[in-house]
């Protein structure tokens, strides 16, 4: 009966490929938009990706990384202190401006490390050497800086390389090194230097620094020293890990400040849920049409001697092919997107495994409300009728 | 044209059936206290002016109707006492089914069409599709067999129709309007056809129609009136059938 099903299905070319379509739209609708929100609300942790410290102390009010509650310098030693710490290094980081060879400005993530140390250091160097930063007005830049701060950044030829010099609020900034990292929520590029120089670059304040980047003493987790860090200084320690894994985890703070304080999943959601909209309504209407005009099909089937069961085991087949197939298009599509997105750079993209299956799951519902419409409209149609033609 | 078949025994008893369709003041009495018998080995057409309530009686002996009260036995079923699954399953196997409109899938190949019956009942698919070459021979459209139902004339897709209600080899073969979709040319053709593979001893067939133009198809007659059998005529058993041109309705 199976085969039966199918050749009903697939030799109604139209409303099969109207299927198809509405199902596909849903699967790019809902998928495409909510990983895109997923990269964005990764974007917003970019700096706890690019500075891959395992504890960040900040101000006791700070929610999330974005915000920068500037501390005490002692602070710094205040938390070397704590007996849980084994190491606790300045972190500066703050939006500041790049003045370009045309007069132009843009705006950079300017991140400051302990010169010493080289705590929070970006993780992977393409071109230079990270130790030049010790050297005077050095800065390290990451790859999207080579195109964002290039006279024509249409032109492979004028990007940023090492040795280039721009300026930084009017203070001169050299590149000694090129590094990989990840796009910030703002869109701006990732700048390295030193904590010192980092404050001469950005406008005086009585208090600058913005974290202090930590590590637990061995045989303590990052965990149990952040609540330590806290219990003693009465700052605030989070935990560096990703979304989710833990309460304390600096990533799941700062996307969920997003989430509760800024438009963008009103806006996500409302697209997913019109994606859901168009599934339901094309679906539906497209499934409960092709089983209007196969009724007096499916009526002779019935008055022959097929159940209601097995005739509902069809509709359910059906559906849930067209579902499949729409659903696989959809995501091939959304692959498509996502490599493009991917090495442009962006719109941000991200998709966790959870949502093409959730994605799955909303489909296969649609399919299942197309296709109970469907049975429960053969079901209320008497065998009987076959013969009144 | 093969002899009449001597009739053997009775597999369809109607009796004091009565069907009412609607309420209250709409209520329409469609079936009054009907008696009928049908025997294997014959042709029993019902005939009648349209709305004399021919196909509700064939609906409710095909197990597709319920009634109000009476007895409907077929092949010794009591088909009101039987549950819907049973009436289902009883339909797939001991029913075969020609409507007027031949209702084909028209998505199917001919000889997919012919095989859903066996498939119904459970048939593997490649036996099925065997079976139904075999039948689509005997009705002459085995060299068609791969054809789309469209690409087949009016009285080629009942032809196909009626090959699909052999293929699983029914006792009973019902047959509602088989002509009405037809001109006087191929209805002849189908209804030659169908007396001679329907027919059989061991099957009984009952034709629903007010084409006066193939009664002489029939072994007997009962003709309906506002939903009464007014008569019941036996066809001479010697008489050759024909189709009526000159009467055509």
């Amino acid at each position: 009966m199976i085969g039966l099903a199918l050749k009903m299905l697939f030799g109604d070319t139209a409303k099969y490929l109207m299927l198809v379509a509405g199902l596909f739209f849903a699967t790019f609708l809902i998928v495409q938009q909510a990983s895109v929100f997923c990269g964005l609300m990764r974007w917003t942790t970019a700096t706890l990706k690019n500075v891959a410290a395992p504890i960040f102390v900040v101000e006791e009010r700070v929610e999330q990384v974005n915000e920068t509650n500037p501390m005490r310098d002692t602070d710094v030693a205040l938390i070397r202190s704590v007996s849980a710490v084994r190491w606790a290094m300045p972190l500066y980081s703050g939006i500041q401006r790049v003045r370009l060879d045309d007069g132009s400005f843009k705006t950079i993530q300017l991140i400051g490390i302990d010169a010493a140390s080289f705590a929070g250091a970006p993780g992977k160097l393409v071109a230079g050497h990270l130790e030049d930063l010790r050297l005077p007005n050095t800065v390290v830049i990451d790859e999207l800086a080579t195109e964002r701060l290039s006279p024509d950044p249409k032109d492979p030829s004028k990007k940023i390389k090492i040795g280039d010099r721009f300026e930084i609020n009017d203070v001169e900034a050299r590149v000694v090194g090129i590094c990989k990292a990840m796009r910030s929520f703002t869109g701006g590029p990732y700048i390295w230097t030193t904590y010192e120089r980092a404050l001469q670059y950005s406008p005086p304040q009585r208090k600058m620094l913005s974290a202090v980047i930590a590590a637990p003493i061995q045989g303590m987790t990052n965990e149990e020293a952040a609540a330590v860090i806290e219990r003693t200084t009465g700052l605030r320690a989070y935990v560096n890990r990703d979304f989710g894994k833990n309460g304390r985890d600096f990533n799941t703070s700062t996307i969920w400040w997003y989430v509760k304080n800024t438009g963008i999943p009103i806006s996500f959601g409302t697209t997913v849920v019109i994606g859901f909209i168009v599934g339901v309504a094309i679906a539906c209407q497209t499934f409960y049409a092709f089983v209007l005009d196969n009724l007096k099909h499916l009526g002779a089937l019935k008055a022959m001697g097929m159940s209601n069961f097995r005739l509902s085991v069809m509709l359910i087949f059906q559906a849930l092919t067209v579902g499949l197939i729409g659903f696989g298009l959809g995501l091939l599509a959304t692959s498509g997107f996502a490599m493009g997105a991917l090495k442009n750079g962006q719109p941000p993209f991200f998709m966790p495994w959870q949502i093409p299956v959730a994605a799955f799951c909303v489909i296969q519902i649609i399919c299942m409300i197309a296709a109970l419409m469907g049975i429960v409209r053969l079901s209320l149609y008497e065998p009987a009728m076959v013969f009144r033609a | 044209m093969p002899d009449p078949v001597p009739s053997s025994r009775i597999v369809v008893d109607v009796r004091a059936v009565e069907k009412n369709f609607g309420e209250g003041a709409n209520r329409i009495h469609v079936l009054k206290q009907v008696h009928l018998q049908a025997r294997t080995g014959e042709i029993l057409m019902l005939v009648g002016p349209s709305g004399c309530g021919k196909t509700t009686l064939l609906s409710a002996i095909a197990g597709t109707l319920k009634i109000e009260s009476g007895e409907i036995n077929v092949f010794g079923n009591q088909l009101e006492k039987m549950s819907g699954g049973a009436l289902t399953r009883f339909r797939a196997k001991n029913i075969g089914f020609i409507f007027q409109q031949f209702n084909l899938i028209p998505t199917l190949t001919v000889a997919e069409n012919v095989g859903v019956p066996l498939l119904i009942q459970g048939v593997s698919s490649g036996k099925a599709l065997k079976r139904s070459r075999e039948i689509l021979e005997r009705v002459g459209l085995g060299e068609r067999w791969k054809e789309r139902p469209n690409k087949l004339s009016g009285g080629q897709q009942q032809r196909v129709a009626i090959a699909r209600a052999l293929v699983h080899e029914p006792p009973l073969v019902i047959c509602d309007e088989p002509t009405a979709a037809l001109d006087a040319q191929n209805g002849e053709i189908v209804l030659d056809l169908f007396r001679q593979v329907a027919r059989s001893p061991d099957r009984a067939v009952i034709i629903v129609t007010h084409d006066n133009r193939i009664f002489t198809y029939a072994d007997r007659i009962a003709r309906m009136d506002d939903g009464e059998i007014v008569e019941v005529r036996e066809q001479d058993q010697n008489h050759t059938p024909h189709f009526e041109h000159e009467h055509a309705l």
